[in-house]
């Protein structure tokens, strides 16, 4: 549209009707795109909106009619309610934990195997890879009370470890690395190899931190997906003291009464880490190239 | 034994450039670049191949196993045939809850669709304004959790004190019954899934539309292709590989739907809206039945098969390799 225009306006005076309707109709077309846009946008913003105005309304003004969009009273008694009776401390720290501690491992893991997957040829190599794929077909959730026997014996049931060693390897990741390190070309591992540098040290030094921005993703994508798993701390953990955020929040809305006051301020604090790696990376997640990886 | 070839093939390629490069004094490398090429790559996905083993394998074979069983969790399984099987395909509660996740995926997957490749035209077209604040607005729910989107839905649509009946109810009607009515609770699921998936289809989907080259559209538009033409003849054919990604992983997602529904109404009212995981779950853990629930398992696995091989093969381009 716009590369057109400079032609249309240089083709002299018998377009100069063209350009008119074209200047005029510009604000005019973007009217219905701008509105359908804005109406979705506000759609999709109105349900945060009221949960999060709603999460500093007092509990007796949760339920008073007429209801008002805005609070009465600001108040943050729900949350130091909800941080003080449910040992939301200690969700955060379990919760944080797993999510660093997966993060970290995943990123490592992925990288090394994707690393091989991309720069070695061998059937083994592709029978592996293959099996990779196959388990974004097939996930967990589908094979739950099996999963929940390995994760008993191996003597990991109610740890934490029981919930980071399962879900260190995504095929997400791996699939991310493998294409990335197939981009780098051959020649610079050749050079490494004669210079007498080892396949490890090529590895660790060079590239490594050449797919630094692939890191970055799968980091980011990794905290998320631990830091609001469900089915995974579910079913290992039974202990409370071990909970995870996402399963003491489904304990306090699966209750017979749901206290809204305190679920409304935990839900809002259980956000806040996300938030803030969202305002922190922003323009990593938006323009990473998602097309290149799967969804865990 | 093709290992070795294409292993020596390899170090026979590379020991020849290095000849080449560096004369006769490395001429001992093609045997230590033999193993080199084997084991390092060995060593790489050793950590991957365990867990692969531990997590995925182990847990697959055991639940083919005790899906022959009647193992309660407890005590050792002991084998009992097809029983589970047959039981399996004579209880009606697993059609019930294997028909409502069907149903749900059907209507769920053009929902997400349609709505990520929507809004994601709207956010790379010319016209609209303010887009760069409206993207954030529709990423923001990839931020939250499955259980929290569910926590916000449920205030919103509770059928008692939720903002949207009392809207419907100032407007003079009649408070809808979210909760109660199985049809409505299942839209509700329907709402909040789309709204929940949106984001990361409408990425996938944004970065590919930027990849169609600008000058195909311009072709079109001076031959007078209008709008419409030129996103059903040029945008939706080039979308192909991406749209089989989105509707293969929403397929997926939505047949294994479980932790935002147990937020939002644990799948109720009652069991009405129970999906396969959930049942999956229930029988396993709530009731011990072990193998029972493997046997659903198993079955689970087998439509989640069946279904990536028909999208496999409708997706003539995929390139795995």
């Amino acid at each position: 549209m716009t590369t057109l225009r400079p032609g249309t306006r240089t083709a002299g005076t018998s377009t100069a009707g063209t350009r008119a309707r074209t200047r005029t109709s510009r604000p005019l077309r973007a009217l219905p795109s701008t509105l359908v846009l804005w109406l979705l946008a506000l759609g999709f913003l109105i349900p945060v909106a009221w949960f999060l105005l709603s999460s500093f309304k007092p509990g007796s003004e949760l339920f008073s009619l007429p209801l008002t969009l805005f609070p009465e009273n600001w108040t943050v008694s729900g949350y130091t309610t909800a941080w003080n009776r449910f040992n939301f401390a200690q969700y955060f720290l379990n919760t944080s934990i797993v999510a660093v501690v997966t993060t970290v491992l995943t990123v490592l893991v992925s990288a090394m195997t994707g690393y091989a997957l991309a720069k070695y040829q061998a059937w083994w190599l592709k029978l592996f890879f293959i099996c990779i794929l196959a388990t974004t077909m097939l996930p967990t959730e589908v094979i739950m009370p099996s999963s929940f026997a390995v994760v008993r014996d191996l003597g990991l049931y109610n740890t934490l470890a029981g919930i980071i060693v399962p879900s260190i390897i995504t095929a997400t990741g791996i699939f991310m690395f493998r294409q990335y390190f197939k981009t780098i070309p051959d020649e610079l591992l050749e050079a490494a190899r004669i210079d007498g540098v080892s396949e490890f040290g090529a590895f660790w030094r060079i590239m490594l931190p050449l797919a630094k921005p692939i890191a970055v993703v799968l980091a980011i994508f990794s905290f998320q997906w631990r830091w609001n798993d469900y089915i995974w701390p579910l079913i290992v953990l039974r202990d409370p003291d071990r909970y995870t955020l996402q399963v003491a929040l489904r304990s306090i809305v699966g209750a017979d009464n749901v206290d809204w006051s305190v679920l409304l301020s935990a839900s809002v604090i259980s956000l806040v880490p996300m938030l803030v790696l969202f305002a922190i990376f922003q323009r990593q997640i938006m323009n990473a190239d998602v097309n290149s990886g799967l969804k865990d | 034994m093709s290992t070795t070839k294409s292993v020596e093939g390899r170090s026979a390629e590379t020991s020849a450039l290095i000849t080449v490069g560096r004369g006769a004094r490395r001429a001992r490398r093609p045997r230590r670049s033999s193993t080199r090429f084997v084991l390092a790559p060995l060593v790489f996905i050793t950590v991957a191949v365990v867990l692969f083993a531990l997590f995925f394998l182990w847990p697959g074979a055991l639940g083919l196993w005790y899906s022959f069983t009647d193992y309660s969790g407890v005590g050792t399984p002991e084998f009992i045939g097809a029983e589970n099987y047959i039981d399996l395909a004579q209880d009606p509660v697993f059609y019930t809850v294997l028909g409502r996740t069907l149903l749900y995926t059907v209507l769920s997957v053009p929902l997400h669709y349609v709505a990520a490749l929507g809004i994601a035209m709207l956010l790379t077209s010319t016209f609209a304004k303010g887009k760069s604040v409206a993207r954030i607005i529709f990423f923001l729910p990839w931020l939250i959790s499955p259980i929290v989107a569910g926590v916000i839905w449920k205030w919103l649509f509770g059928e008692n004190f939720g903002l949207v009946n009392y809207l419907i109810e100032m407007l003079g009607g009649n408070g809808l019954q979210w909760e109660t009515n199985p049809n409505l609770a299942l839209v509700l699921i329907l709402i909040v899934s789309t709204w929940g998936g949106t984001a990361f289809n409408m990425l996938l989907f944004i970065a590919a539309i930027r990849n169609i080259p600008q000058s195909y559209l311009e072709a079109a538009q001076l031959d007078g292709a209008n709008g419409w033409q030129r996103f059903r003849r040029i945008v939706l054919p080039l979308l192909r590989p991406t749209s089989f990604m989105v509707i293969l992983l929403t397929t997926i997602g939505a047949m294994k739907e479980f932790a935002m529904v147990q937020a939002l109404n644990g799948g109720g009212p009652g069991t009405s809206n129970m999906f396969i995981v959930q049942y999956i779950y229930r029988t396993g853990f709530e009731r011990a039945d072990v193998g029972y629930a493997s046997a659903a398992s198993m079955v689970l696995m087998a439509i989640l098969i069946i279904i990536a091989i028909i999208q496999l093969r409708f997706d003539k381009r995929n390139d795995l390799a």
